[in-house]
């Protein structure tokens, strides 16, 4: 399916919910039940590894997309939960992976995103390099925007080599990420620390226990202050130096300053109300 | 006897920092690029509120507002159009508070880049995104205009050091975009406004994420007899692997004309220079030098100096950031372009820049980011030769022309403003434009925020911008 026949498909008119991989469904509320499904087509447009970019459709798996990268020594360090997570998905949920730290959020790695408007249309925000401030920056507003604003079908993502080697730690204790270079990830539950590094064998050479990755994950998460992460209690895995909090329960919701601001932002890119109803931003 | 308006602001600010004599209004009619306006009034605010007082005092008089920090930018960003008050931010320049924890630091908007980083030196830190006017742009016009710099490649553009951004909107209230934690709620306002040119309200206080200075630095410089050996380095360098903290070009003519000034030991007869910068670790650091000194020789480098202390390197990079004024021995004039292009596409486009100056009987330069494909074609001329101006127009849009046919864009660090509005037509549709046109009504739905400006008139359905008699464009 092409994109135009994408933006026929999601149309003008009636409610409709995009689809990916329901791998972070939960996230954002419960879509209207009655709305119906899209799912935008898949597959790698272009990847050319000189460019450090790759433009692929928003229905394409991560597990797909890593598999091309690799072949060439590169990745996008989205590190979704699940391999299995669409593209769009990933970036409409915008929820960054655990190696934040190093690679920055979501938000740094999409570079132009075409998408489907409320009225039907097929849009283009932002620009297929590396660099560039052409106009308005409508890329970071549609990552986390959860298909409420227009429905992602491809995307241009801005690619980085692959670490030369990689090690998972761990240690009893707090550990001050500030005294790591570039660590990637720096995990705290409280009582035990891990830390992931990587690049060149002899810089990552830490005289800690090495184990295979990261602890599990509880399924919810809360945004913090990194400062604040130190004086949490309970049971948690927390990401310091970036501020994310991963909970067994769900944290209280919180409201942006201005919500007046995020709601003219809704009507105005969608005044019907038609773009994954149900589903709140904010 | 002053304007009603003039006499307001001086009743709400101060009479000092209020001005709307001949002088202000030619200084303050123009910025870096070649383009002229002229203000109604121009103002200095000194905190919030006194913005906000600003912003009403036009609004109710019926003016515009044009927000403006040191006025380095080159795309006519805060050139006054619509008979505007101008709001000039240079006089908020505090550095409100560090924090080392958390590595951020919340800043007045007229803090200059340059000195940021130089407060922060002694914790170890700094502020990464690094334009070559460092020394005398602002913070709030980096957050304005998303500057670059040519330490951007490893370490991002502004947008990707900004956590939080206090905003006067243009109807004189206040709004905190972002947050202090990694995901605030809501839609990311913050990002949007981020590389807004103005359009969106005035940046009163941000906070921005400081940056470790790295432990091991090596910075390099390659000379190549083609462009077209210099450029295959680049793309060699990026295929191994190594994303350099910088990698930066020059060719024979930009590196004469900085020799001659900073006196580099740069190579006068080469046809291209690499100054390529990697940083990090000790091992790897000294492995990625190995490695880019390597792709440098197998690419047809005739010599590679390693910089031997700081001294040198700073040398090394004075002379690269020192190349807009260096050219002034040649012309007074020069029209800087920034645009983008695949890297894959450097040499082709380059060429046809060279070609394009020769037909137009211009000299050309550059001097650029080779490492994300940020050109910087840079002509230099004499405004007073009739007929120059022209020429330079000419040979300005076929260079954007040419970007684009490759997949290029139309800025990578300048920003569209007013210069480059009417070519956005040129890389969006109707539809796009349309798409744009609403993010910016978010924050200001009576287009009085920097009106005119990166969107060209009808980018939205019922939109009336129109530029006023007499404006420069």
């Amino acid at each position: 399916m092409d994109l135009t026949a994408f933006a026929a498909e999601v149309g003008a008119d009636g409610p409709v919910v995009p689809v990916g991989s329901r791998t972070q469904w939960d996230v954002g509320g419960a879509p209207d039940p009655d709305a119906r499904e899209v799912k935008a087509p898949s597959g790698i447009v272009a990847y050319e590894p000189a460019e450090m970019t790759v433009r692929v459709r928003a229905g394409t798996t991560m597990a797909e997309l890593d598999a091309a990268l690799t072949e060439h020594g590169q990745m996008v360090p989205l590190d979704p939960r699940s391999a299995d997570a669409t593209v769009g998905g990933v970036l409409a949920v915008g929820q960054s992976g655990l190696r934040r730290l190093r690679y920055g959020p979501v938000r740094d790695t999409l570079l132009e995103a075409r998408f489907v408007t409320a009225d039907g249309r097929l849009v283009k925000a932002g620009g297929p390099v590396v660099k560039n401030v052409s106009g308005f920056d409508l890329c970071r507003l549609l990552v986390g925007s959860l298909g409420t604003i227009g429905v992602l079908a491809e995307v241009v993502l801005r690619v980085q080599p692959t670490p030369k080697a990689s090690k998972w730690y761990r240690r009893e204790g707090l550990v001050d990420h500030r005294t790591l270079h570039r660590p990637s990830a720096v995990l705290w539950d409280g009582g035990t620390s891990w830390v992931l590094l990587e690049g060149h064998p002899v810089d990552i050479a830490l005289g800690w226990d090495e184990v295979e990755g990261p602890p599990a994950l509880p399924r919810y998460r809360r945004s913090l202050r990194p400062s604040k992460l130190p004086m949490l209690t309970g049971r948690f895995v927390a990401e310091l130096g970036v501020g994310t909090v991963h909970l067994h329960d769900p944290p209280p919701l919180a409201a942006p300053d201005r919500p007046d601001l995020h709601a003219r932002v809704k009507e105005l890119f969608d005044p019907t109300g038609r773009l994954n109803p149900g589903r709140r931003v904010a | 006897m002053p304007s009603a308006l003039v006499a307001d602001l001086e009743a709400a600010l101060a009479p000092a920092r209020v001005r709307a004599e001949p002088l202000a209004m030619t200084l303050y009619g123009r910025d870096a690029s070649v383009l002229e306006g002229t203000p109604a009034a121009v103002c200095f605010p000194e905190s919030t509120a006194e913005v906000q007082a600003a912003v009403r005092i036009a609004r109710a008089h019926g003016h515009p507002i044009v927000p403006r920090g040191s006025g380095t930018g080159l795309a006519g960003g805060a050139v006054p159009v619509g008979d505007p008050v101008v709001i000039v931010t240079t006089r908020m320049n505090r550095i409100l508070d560090f924090d080392v924890e958390d590595r951020m630091a919340w800043v007045e908007p007229g803090v200059l880049n340059l000195d940021l980083s130089r407060a922060v030196a002694h914790l170890g830190l700094h502020f990464a995104p690094d334009p070559s006017s460092q020394q005398s742009c602002s913070v709030g016009g980096n957050v304005a205009n998303n500057s670059g710099g040519p330490h951007c490649l490893a370490y991002g553009v502004t947008s990707a050091h900004v956590l939080a951004i206090e905003v006067v909107l243009p109807d004189g209230s206040l709004a905190m975009l972002g947050g202090l934690d990694p995901d605030p709620p809501g839609y990311d306002l913050r990002g949007l406004f981020v590389g807004s040119e103005g359009t969106m309200g005035i940046a009163t206080r941000i906070a921005v994420r400081l940056t470790p200075v790295p432990s091991t630095v090596r910075t390099l410089l390659a000379d190549f007899t083609s462009v077209e050996d210099a450029a295959a380095a680049v793309s060699g360098i990026i295929a191994a692997g190594i994303v350099p903290a910088a990698l930066e070009m020059m060719d024979a003519e930009i590196t004469k004309a900085v020799e001659a000034y900073v006196h580099a030991g740069f190579p006068l007869d080469a046809a291209a220079i690499l100054l390529v910068e990697v940083d990090g670790r000790p091992a790897g650091t000294e492995a990625d030098a190995a490695a880019v000194a390597d792709v440098c020789r197998a690419n047809g480098a005739r010599t590679i100096r390693v910089a031997a202390d700081l001294t040198e390197r700073a040398l090394l990079w004075k002379g690269r950031k020192s190349a807009f004024g260096a050219i002034a021995r040649i012309a007074p004039n020069y029209y800087l372009h920034d645009t983008v292009v695949p890297r894959t596409r450097l040499v082709e486009v380059m060429n046809k820049v060279y070609e394009i100056g020769a037909r137009h009987r211009l000299v050309m330069m550059n001097v650029f980011h080779a490492g994300d494909g940020n050109l910087h074609p840079l002509i230099v001329f004499d405004r007073r030769e009739p007929g120059a101006m022209e020429r330079v127009h000419a040979a300005g849009t076929e260079i954007l022309e040419a970007c684009i046919a490759v997949g290029g864009v139309l800025s990578g660090e300048h920003g569209i403003g007013l210069e480059k509005r009417d070519y956005m037509s040129l890389l969006f549709g109707p539809d796009d434009l349309d798409a744009q046109a609403r993010a910016r009504e978010v924050f200001d739905p009576d287009g009085v925020c920097n009106p005119a400006k990166v969107l060209p008139a009808g980018a939205r359905c019922g939109d009336l911008q129109r530029v006023p008699e007499g404006a420069w464009i």
